[in-house]
């Protein structure tokens, strides 16, 4: 390991601190993305706007629908818009394509806003994205909003900001008349998998109004109005908290952070949400909710544990949040945590995973597949958790694998999210293939178990 | 539900809708991955090497080993000289690979970073540990598409390394252009059937088909080898296999080491194969081998067993220009009618290729370069094929007009099998043979009414 890494990895009994919240070292096969990337993440869940990648076809084609968003209506967000800059444009600018676009564009789909990526190209160039936008909002009587994603700016941590300041544009230009006084906005939620259905039913059944989500199956006429709600709910504290923390002080909106992943969690969020509204029959509602659905997936769960009891899992995910959420989950599971890495944790938060894991779990910031398939194989790891360029490693090793990112298929929110979590889980790592890999049958292997 | 394209052409100028091409970057990092022990580097900002990374990891199912400059917004002002310099060092210190080879990014080119000039820069203070090599390619977005960068990638290598000692070996030089690992193995077969010695360059096979050992290989047993790519230069001949991946290599091949080149198209179908076979068979100056003459034999009796299916079925197909050239003529020559045929790529020789090959057949197909997929979903709105041909992008298409799709092409991004089955040669059309037939037969299954479902088929 480079030295300079060294300082980015330690276990969680250590005393020292985590360095972490730094740019990558240039050279380094990091699993990270840009402020593009991150933007793009964002606000693409929102089904009724335009969403028009200015700049390169790349950028356009590696985020054509590849995020699992669902969407109960408009679909116009899985469509691919690009102003395909070519080389004319890079030397003469790229502004008057860019207007083009929008005007061939706005008229025949009609979306309801519409947001333009500025990219590195069209950064470095100098368009003034911004001033295209404002003259097609003029021009088309709807906004038409620059994200300032240009992907050298950073991590996707900067591109969730941008992506933030966009939303921010938008909200408080809709009638908030009939918003009641028990009415939440969730945050941070992209519906993958439809899992906002599944919490906006839970807060629904709490007796509450869900005003705009941000952005899973996002319509631009709500988060218009967005400012009406009482409290924000955010999950995801990486992506949305500037926004909620924009919104308290403009509009004194208070927010919670919270988790929907894990029972634990998703109890704990609910309950946080119904103390916030001080209001007993919502508290009582609350409860009956939580029980009810922890009884009725706890039978489950506990058949799946008695196979899962003492196997280790590895994480690493993009933000901390869904980190801390997983290590809870899994203990339910019996498992212990050998590993957990986030992409772009902070320091506090690396000092509450220290809290949540074993001593001697392994904590690592911006981490490679050099290190993790390392990691991996010493610790002797049965399940892997993370996205798309971790997910292979994890079978070349012979590991069970769960996708927590953009790829998963099946819900994990919520309390049912829990039961579909576990079986998930359990149907990797119990998966008859695994006794067949090589890794498994070499004499000495400390994991031998069922081998032929 | 995703059937949001009118059926009416409106003008666009200014605009792409669902691409059929990406950019360069990504095939240079794919041809890099064919050489033995090499680490693809990204010069630019970190997402595009994430992009490009997860792209090709969706396609292979296979873990992508490549590293980036990390550029920040003072690299896009200053230039990213510090960020290659330091990368160069982290990646020897870290990844220890045999060669590093760097692409170009849309920032970088325009930013205007020299890349020879920092890697001598590199060289000249003791950056490059004994015995290991950089190259390059210039691998700008805004030019081309995906295959470009491939192609500017392949020329890289053989620019930097091929060098001619005087004496002429009996190999030749095979660029197979940008197919899968599994059609770079049938290549080396064929090769190997005429006990020709040969050098292929790039070659993924044993690289992104790489089997399960219960070890994560950084850099995987298959690829090219430096020295081979060094022995080029010696070749006393070079095959070319599609214009667009593999000419400008062979050319410099010429150019560099006067190697003679001569380019194919890719061996795709009966008719393209059997030119590449002869093209062996003329170098090697023997007959060819009965094996060939049996797999050529099988696939004329597969397609005569079925051809009553295949008759007169209108396809659609759209992919690279290499692939879409040789399978239009596939197509052609097993009585299909191809009557929308594009590529996202650029050149206007593609349309002037496919009017040739159509000329007899399908004299008004709409025939498109750069085209893009909302423009193919209002071709077939306008006019229904029974069948179509390209990526996995055309499964929206399919759905909205509920027409068969045989995924061919590359990107492949929710099937397997790809990676492992060639789709080159006589059995490699044979394969490309059952897919289509199946999925005529799939469709006639099951809109047959009753009385007119079949048993035998």
């Amino acid at each position: 390991m480079l030295d300079a890494r060294k300082s980015q990895v330690i276990t969680a009994g250590d005393a020292r601190a985590i360095v972490c919240d730094r740019p990558s070292v240039a050279g380094s096969v990091t699993q990270r993305a840009c402020t593009f990337c991150g933007s793009r993440v964002v606000l693409y869940p929102i089904g009724d706007a335009l969403h028009l990648v200015h700049g390169p076809v790349g950028c356009a084609a590696y985020t054509w629908d590849i995020r699992g968003a669902l969407s109960s209506g408009m679909q116009l967000h899985r469509n691919s818009f690009n102003t395909d800059i070519r080389e004319n444009e890079v030397i003469f600018g790229g502004e008057k394509k860019l207007a083009r676009a929008l005007r061939e564009l706005i008229p025949i789909h009609k979306p309801k806003a519409a947001f333009v990526y500025a990219t590195c190209l069209t950064g470095v160039i100098g368009d003034d994205v911004e001033a295209v936008c404002r003259g097609a909002t003029a021009e088309f009587g709807i906004p038409v909003i620059p994200v300032q994603s240009e992907g050298f700016r950073g991590t996707k941590k900067h591109g969730y900001s941008a992506a933030c300041a966009a939303l921010a544009q938008l909200i408080d230009s809709g009638d908030t008349t009939g918003i009641g006084p028990f009415s939440v906005n969730i945050l941070g939620d992209f519906n993958i998998a439809g899992e906002i259905w599944t919490i906006k039913s839970y807060l629904q059944r709490m007796g509450l109004e869900v005003v705009a989500s941000m952005t899973g199956d996002g319509r631009v006429d709500d988060i218009r109005r967005a400012h009406g709600a009482k409290l924000n709910i955010v999950q995801c504290a990486g992506s949305m908290t500037s926004l909620a923390k924009m919104m308290q002080e403009k509009y004194g909106i208070p927010y919670v952070q919270v988790s929907f992943f894990g029972l634990e969690d998703c109890a704990s969020a609910l309950y946080e949400v119904a103390k916030h509204f001080a209001d007993l029959a919502m508290l009582e509602r609350t409860r009956a909710l939580v029980r009810e659905e922890t009884a009725a997936v706890l039978p489950e769960m506990a058949r799946l544990r008695k196979d899962l009891e003492g196997k280790v899992a590895a994480l690493y995910v993009g933000g901390a949040f869904k980190a801390f959420s997983l290590v809870k989950a899994l203990r339910q599971l019996g498992m212990r945590v050998a590993m957990a890495g986030t992409q772009t944790g902070a320091q506090q938060d690396y000092e509450h995973l220290k809290e949540l894991c074993d001593a001697d779990t392994i904590l690592a910031d911006d981490s490679n597949p050099l290190e993790m398939a390392a990691w991996l194989a010493a610790r002797d790891v049965d399940l892997f958790i993370g996205g798309v360029k971790e997910r292979p490693v994890a079978y070349k090793l012979g590991i069970g694998f769960c996708d927590h990112n953009h790829e998963r298929k099946i819900g994990l929110a919520g309390f049912v999210g829990m039961a579909a979590f576990a079986r998930e889980v359990h149907a990797t790592v119990t998966s008859p293939i695994w006794k067949l890999v090589p890794r498994r049958q070499r004499p000495g292997c400390s994991n031998t178990e069922g081998t032929p | 539900m995703l059937d949001m394209t009118p059926a009416n052409s409106v003008e666009r100028t200014a605009l792409k809708i669902n691409p059929a091409k990406t950019c360069q970057p990504v095939g240079a990092m794919y041809a890099a991955l064919g050489v033995h022990g090499c680490l693809p580097h990204s010069h630019g900002s970190q997402g595009c090497c994430a992009y490009h990374r997860s792209h090709l990891t969706r396609h292979f199912k296979e873990p992508i080993m490549a590293s980036t400059s990390s550029f920040t917004e003072g690299s896009s002002v200053f230039g990213g000289m510090a960020n290659l310099q330091q990368a160069i060092s982290t990646i020897f210190e870290m990844y220890d690979p045999e060669i590093i080879a760097v692409h170009t990014t849309c920032l970088s080119e325009t930013i205007g970073d020299d890349i020879p000039t920092i890697i001598g820069k590199c060289q000249n203070e003791g950056k490059i540990p004994e015995g290991k090599v950089i190259v390059h390619a210039n691998t700008p977005s805004y030019v081309g598409f995906h295959v470009t960068g491939y192609s500017n990638m392949v020329k890289g290598f053989v620019k930097y390394l091929a060098a001619s000692t005087g004496r002429r070996s009996d190999a030749i030089n095979l660029i197979p252009g940008w197919v899968e690992p599994s059609d770079m193995a049938e290549l080396k077969r064929y090769i190997a059937a005429f006990n020709l010695p040969a050098i292929m360059l790039p070659d993924t096979s044993s690289v992104l088909d790489a089997p399960a050992t219960g070890e994560h290989s950084f850099y995987p047993k298959g690829g090219t080898t430096v020295a081979q790519i060094r022995a080029m230069g010696d070749a006393r001949h070079t095959l070319a296999l599609g214009a667009w991946a593999s000419e400008e290599a062979a050319i410099q091949l010429t150019k560099q080491c006067e190697v003679p080149h001569e380019v194919l198209d890719l061996p795709i179908g009966l008719a393209a194969t059997d030119r590449f076979i002869s093209a062996i068979a003329k170098l090697t100056g023997t007959a060819v081998p009965q094996l060939l003459e049996d797999e050529r034999g099988r696939l004329v009796d597969v397609i005569s067993d079925m051809h009553q299916y295949l008759g007169g079925k209108k396809v659609a197909i759209w992919g690279d220009p290499d692939q879409v050239i040789a399978l239009t003529e596939f197509c052609r020559d097993m009585d299909m009618k191809p009557v929308h045929v594009m590529t996202g790529g650029n050149g206007q020789a593609f349309e002037e290729r496919i009017k040739a090959i159509l000329a007899d057949s399908v004299p008004t197909a709409n025939i498109k370069q750069q085209g893009d997929l909302f423009q193919m979903h209002q071709w077939i709105k306008q006019e229904k094929v029974d069948l179509m041909i390209g990526t996995t992008y055309g499964k929206f298409i399919s759905r909205a007009e509920d027409i068969p799709l045989v995924r061919f092409g590359w990107p492949i991004l929710d099937r397997v099998g790809h990676s492992y089955f060639p789709s080159v040669g006589y059995t490699g059309g044979l394969r490309l043979a059952t897919q289509i037939i199946s999925a005529i037969q799939e469709r006639q299954d099951r809109d047959a009414p009753d009385h007119a479902f079949e048993l035998v088929m």
